[in-house]
């Protein structure tokens, strides 16, 4: 552990991402006492530049405040970013566990639907899914995680089919351990550095995910989030830039912090690769 | 040469059952939609009109077994019948077929964009590996890829058109303008600049580290060494040597990331407002045309399958050694 913590602080990348990102974490937590009113209040006149009447980051064109905007957004994004990824990890571990210890025809069906769900657009299946069972956290939640499970899927297998064959996976099996047992019990822990750091990768494109939906007016109508804010905004970009302007950088901030901590865990659980790449 | 056959043979096979996957999906899709199918099937317009409704049911059998509703829907989709938007008074596939043009030509546009660039500053970066150089294009491509589509395009609106007022800001031509051949190349041309490098920027990224990651792993082989021992040009080392090779992985993911630049395009058009099959699929969410939202969805996924088999072909061009039976 000493070892691992020591590896990812010499990354200098991975310590900037991890910062930022306790700052938006930050943010996310402090929100309903940074702005202890509704996000979706009028909290001044319309199209205040930033820094007029008190406004950090500008009125938006109801007289919003972005500034309360983004901080409250920060909570929805991160929220159902990490949900999603929690079902996409779930869906990705059962069905790439079952395909790399059974092998044979398990295996061939499992990684035929995969390539299935990895050949179809999956933005354009992620638009119908939400259209047609409707805009709420629980349907943006679950069709995140359908369309981003197929590579976590791949990954398992793989280290399920390297480490099955093993000494201590062939003394569990003549213990009389069930396959379940020895699946979740004895392999998957061997197997769960490539999973974190495939997971962190996973929370940032569900950040592009649930903006991008947002953005389109496919979000949960109750939630603000920085996805609507800019798509709310972008027909008055000529007279307010700052509207849009601001969701945008705290998403993509979010985004590349979770990056560079996703490479840092990369490197830190596997130094040996990252020395061959020079990192 | 009866190995490339059989192997695009087997790959054509392959396209086939992803098709009728998709199919299915879409068939359970409407089943499991909260509701009664026929008015999803109707969307928010036509569920209004009880005799369309009637006349749906009758269409896809909805009184018969889920079987028979299944076959009845494979049937119309098989038979290049995707239904009819009761919104748009049109059917399904001849909306999608008059905007599809427009969306190759922006994908298409994006995707050549984003493999020279991405390519050229990747083995730029790999050749200066741990320079300045190396440092700024990684940085650079760390950047694109964090920043959303839709807001790097609307950022890019303000600067080009908005602050400099060099291209145009929405739509494929100027309207009423009367252009003709050339002038109006010109101007299409001017109006794709924007839209394509937003959605092309993205995938640059993507090549340019890839292509930087693969040139290294392939710097370090015997042959390479063997080239430099024999005292050859250094650029040739790089290009024919390297580079080449290093190739493979960006032509495999090219393929695999094309169902990407699809479901971006949705995003890019609405920004643009860029009159292809993406702006059409956001037009659909907002009237609730759900039968409409499923047929782009199907034509693009056999979009996607058509560029995959393409990237396939060019795949066993690239590299000869390839098994194509494995």
């Amino acid at each position: 552990m000493r070892d691992f913590l020591r590896r990812f602080a010499r990354n200098k990348g991975a310590l900037i991402g991890a910062a930022v990102l306790a700052l938006v974490v930050a943010l996310a937590l402090l929100a309903p006492f940074l702005f202890p009113e509704d996000p979706w209040d009028i909290a001044g006149p319309p199209f205040r530049r930033p820094g007029e009447m008190g406004f950090l980051l500008g009125t938006d064109t109801l007289g919003r405040d972005v500034a309360a905007g983004i901080a409250h957004g920060a909570r929805v994004t991160l929220l159902l970013s990490l949900v999603s990824t929690a079902v996409a990890l779930s869906i990705g571990v059962v069905l790439g566990a079952i395909a790399g210890y059974h092998g044979g025809w398990v295996d061939d069906l499992v990684m035929r639907f995969t390539e299935f769900f990895q050949t179809i657009p999956n933005f354009i299946l992620l638009v119908v899914l939400v259209a047609i069972f409707t805009p709420s956290i629980t349907s943006i939640v679950v069709a995140i995680g359908i369309v981003s499970w197929p590579p976590l899927a791949r990954i398992v297998r793989g280290e399920f089919l390297t480490l099955r064959s093993r000494e201590f996976v062939q003394a569990a099996e003549v213990l009389g351990q069930g396959s379940a047992r020895i699946i979740f019990g004895e392999i998957l822990p061997n197997a769960l550095s490539p999973v974190i750091v495939s997971a962190s990768l996973m929370v940032a494109t569900a950040v592009l995910l649930e903006s991008a939906l947002s953005f389109l007016g496919l979000g949960d109508p109750n939630l603000m989030s920085w996805g609507y804010m800019i798509g709310a905004s972008r027909t008055v970009i000529r007279q307010a830039w700052w509207i849009s302007c601001f969701p945008g950088i705290a998403i993509a901030l979010t985004v590349l912090a979770l990056n560079l901590v996703g490479e840092g865990l990369s490197d830190a659980l596997n130094p040996r690769l990252a020395r061959k790449r020079g990192a | 040469m009866g190995g490339r056959l059989g192997f695009i043979a087997q790959r054509l096979v392959k396209a086939v059952f992803v098709i009728l996957g998709i199919i299915v999906l879409n068939f359970l899709l409407i089943r499991l939609a909260p509701g009664d199918p026929a008015l999803v099937l109707a969307g928010e317009a036509g569920a209004a009109d009880p005799k369309f409704l009637d006349d749906l049911r009758r269409e896809f059998g909805l009184d018969q077994p889920v079987w028979r509703q299944l076959l009845i829907y494979m049937q119309g989709i098989l038979s290049f019948d995707l239904g009819f938007s009761y919104r748009q008074k049109q059917p399904i596939l001849d909306l999608i077929l008059a905007r599809l043009p427009q969306t190759i030509l922006l994908t298409g546009t994006a995707l050549a964009f984003a493999i020279v660039a991405g390519v050229s500053l990747g083995a730029m970066a790999a050749r200066h590996v741990g320079t300045w150089w190396d440092s700024a294009i990684t940085t650079l491509a760390l950047l694109v890829y964090a920043m959303p589509q839709f807001w790097l395009g609307l950022m890019l609106v303000l600067l080009f058109s908005v602050q400099l007022g060099w291209l145009p800001t929405f739509g494929s031509n100027t309207i009423n303008s009367g252009f003709t051949g050339l002038d109006h190349a010109l101007d299409v041309g001017r109006h794709l600049i924007l839209p394509s490098l937003t959605l092309g920027l993205f995938f640059m990224a993507v090549y340019a580290r890839l292509t930087r990651a693969s040139m290294l792993e392939v710097a370090d082989l015997d042959f390479v060494r063997t080239g430099r021992a024999k005292g050859l040009a250094e650029g040739r080392i790089q290009r024919s040597y390297i580079l080449r090779n290093a190739l493979l992985p960006v032509v495999t993911y090219a393929g695999l990331q094309a169902g990407y630049l699809v479901g971006g395009s949705i995003l890019i058009e609405t920004v643009f407002a860029w009159p292809g099959i993406g702006r059409l699929a956001f037009e659909a969410v907002l009237v609730r045309d759900y039968n409409l939202l499923l047929g782009i969805f199907i034509i693009a996924s056999v979009l996607v399958i058509a560029f995959n088999l393409l990237t396939d072909l060019i795949y066993t061009i690239v590299d000869p050694r390839i098994e194509l039976g494995a």
